[in-house]
């Protein structure tokens, strides 16, 4: 199954048989002190910044979400999706919490956006969808409702078949729903990460949608997250997951994603990765 | 018997050696009371610390906390009810809309290996559930988690609604999760102290009772 976003002339293919979709995450304030407090202000320097960098260590769509304290999160996207839509060509992943927020991105962007996010929630389901579908969107599924994320696999694989049906009935088609089976801090439970890829397989088979990871949070309270978290979409990728977020700036991230390709027969001749690894190690 | 081994056991979360030498001062005829203060909760203090300076991460934490529990079970049913030494009563949930629970749970642990009572209200709390809570538990502290900013609504709205309601005199307000900022938490809502992580949490809430750390 094949999903594709696409804004003016870039388009970008996300399916099993392609390589990795990079999704940038560094455009969201939480866990970053100072995009949050440029944000808070209003000011979108920075914004632009980590657009240009991302999409320069690789990324290939770009996450944007805004969301701080006490700012208008609609008026605030809004303008953040016209700066990086100036500063970079990819398409992007609006992601907000809040669907009046969704519309107000959406509305400033030319193509097939991505969404982030619905989830297994009624009322989400019911806010979300009709924006996504008005706008011609893709969106992302978050396998949680409203009792929260289950750690069983079976009942987060029955999320994800419930956000694709109400998908359906809204008229987006099954390739636009790119489901998220959570990743959970492998600190406070050690069986998280085993619970997650059980999940990611689950979903491929079953329903064979793309599917993406926001796979930092498998490494919360840990020493070596990046480790961690570069093991770890290795073996996301391999049970399935197609377009995970993660932070491509990284040397540690993008060389496991890169590798991941390689090993999983998507980098012919090893080309792609001999050539980023060229043009980080110069031979001057 | 010198029971330091016990603080340090907890302190390297060794849960067995820990009950075995809580047992052993049980025998020793230790009073409960003072092995719970002077030994246990200052091991816990010290994981705490050693947490906020990055000495230490999550699961270690978690094992330390677990382990104390464990020792605090087998005291507590020694300790006649009306001198148990319940620190206060924590009020606290994840506010209306948000479903995260993992920042919640850490605080939870490290508030009952403290020593006070938690009453836990779950995620997605609307605020009248909060006020209520509060009112029925005698609660000192309620505690406010949001990690998505669809929260900060309802953060506001349930700081106010306890502050408003007639236990709002006596009820202190801590707040803490990824979305939160202290300008957020103190200044817009009005809440009394804003946590930045499970530990530091803690820490506010005693010093908000006023009980030394």
């Amino acid at each position: 199954m094949e999903t594709i976003l696409q804004r003016n002339t870039c388009t970008v293919t996300i399916g099993p048989q392609h390589p990795l979709v990079i999704i940038g995450e560094r455009i969201n304030p939480t866990g970053r002190k100072k995009l949050a407090c440029a944000l808070e202000k209003g000011e979108l320097d920075l914004v632009r910044d980590e657009a240009v960098k991302q999409v320069a260590a690789g990324a290939h769509v770009l996450d944007v979400n805004v969301g701080v304290s006490g700012i208008d999160e609609p008026g605030l996207l809004r303008d953040a999706v016209k700066v990086v839509c100036a500063a970079v060509a990819v398409p992007l992943c609006i992601d907000s919490a809040l669907p009046s927020a969704l519309a107000a991105g959406l509305s400033v962007y030319e193509g097939k956006a991505l969404v982030n996010s619905v989830n297994g929630e009624e009322r989400k389901l019911k806010e979300v969808l009709p924006i996504v579908k008005h706008y011609g969107a893709a969106v992302v599924g978050l396998t949680m409702d409203d009792d929260g994320i289950p750690r069983d696999a079976g009942r987060r694989l029955a999320i994800a078949e419930k956000i694709v049906n109400a998908a359906q009935k809204e008229g987006i088609p099954i390739e636009d729903v790119i489901i998220d089976p959570l990743a959970m801090a492998v600190s406070t439970d050690s069986m998280a990460a085993v619970e997650t890829l059980k999940a990611i397989s689950r979903v491929r088979e079953k329903l064979g949608v793309n599917q993406t990871l926001g796979a930092s949070n498998i490494s919360f309270g840990l020493p070596e997250r990046h480790a961690v978290n570069a093991l770890f979409t290795a073996l996301a990728v391999a049970n399935g997951v197609t377009c995970p977020i993660l932070d491509p700036t990284v040397w540690d991230i993008r060389r496991a994603a890169l590798l991941t390709d390689l090993l999983l027969g998507k980098d012919e001749w090893c080309m792609n990765f001999i050539s980023v690894y060229r043009e980080k190690f110069p031979l001057d | 018997m010198n029971l330091d081994a016990l603080t340090e056991a907890v302190v390297k979360g060794k849960r067995k050696d820990a009950v075995e030498l809580t047992q052993q001062a049980i025998r020793d005829g230790h009073d409960p009371e003072k092995i719970i203060n002077t030994y246990l909760i200052p091991g816990l203090n010290r994981v705490g610390e050693r947490f906020q300076k990055r000495e230490i991460f999550v699961p270690e934490m978690m094992i330390s906390a677990k382990t104390m529990q464990a020792c605090v079970e087998l005291l507590k049913p020694l300790i006649a009810k009306d001198t148990a030494p319940a620190l206060g009563v924590i009020v606290i949930g994840t506010v209306f809309g948000d479903l995260h629970d993992i920042g919640k749970n850490l605080v939870k642990l490290l508030l009952e290996s403290s020593g006070f009572k938690v009453v836990d209200l779950g995620e997605n709390v609307p605020s009248q559930k909060f006020v209520e809570a509060a009112r029925l538990h005698d609660a000192s502290v309620v505690g406010l988690s949001s990690l998505l900013t669809t929260g900060d609504p309802y953060v506001e709205e349930t700081v106010k609604a306890i502050k408003a309601s007639d236990v709002g005199a006596k009820v202190r307000i801590i707040c803490g999760g990824a979305a939160l900022t202290p300008k957020f938490v103190e200044g817009q809502c009005g809440a009394d102290a804003y946590a930045k992580d499970a530990a530091d949490g803690v820490n506010k809430i005693k010093k908000l009772l006023e009980i030394a750390v």
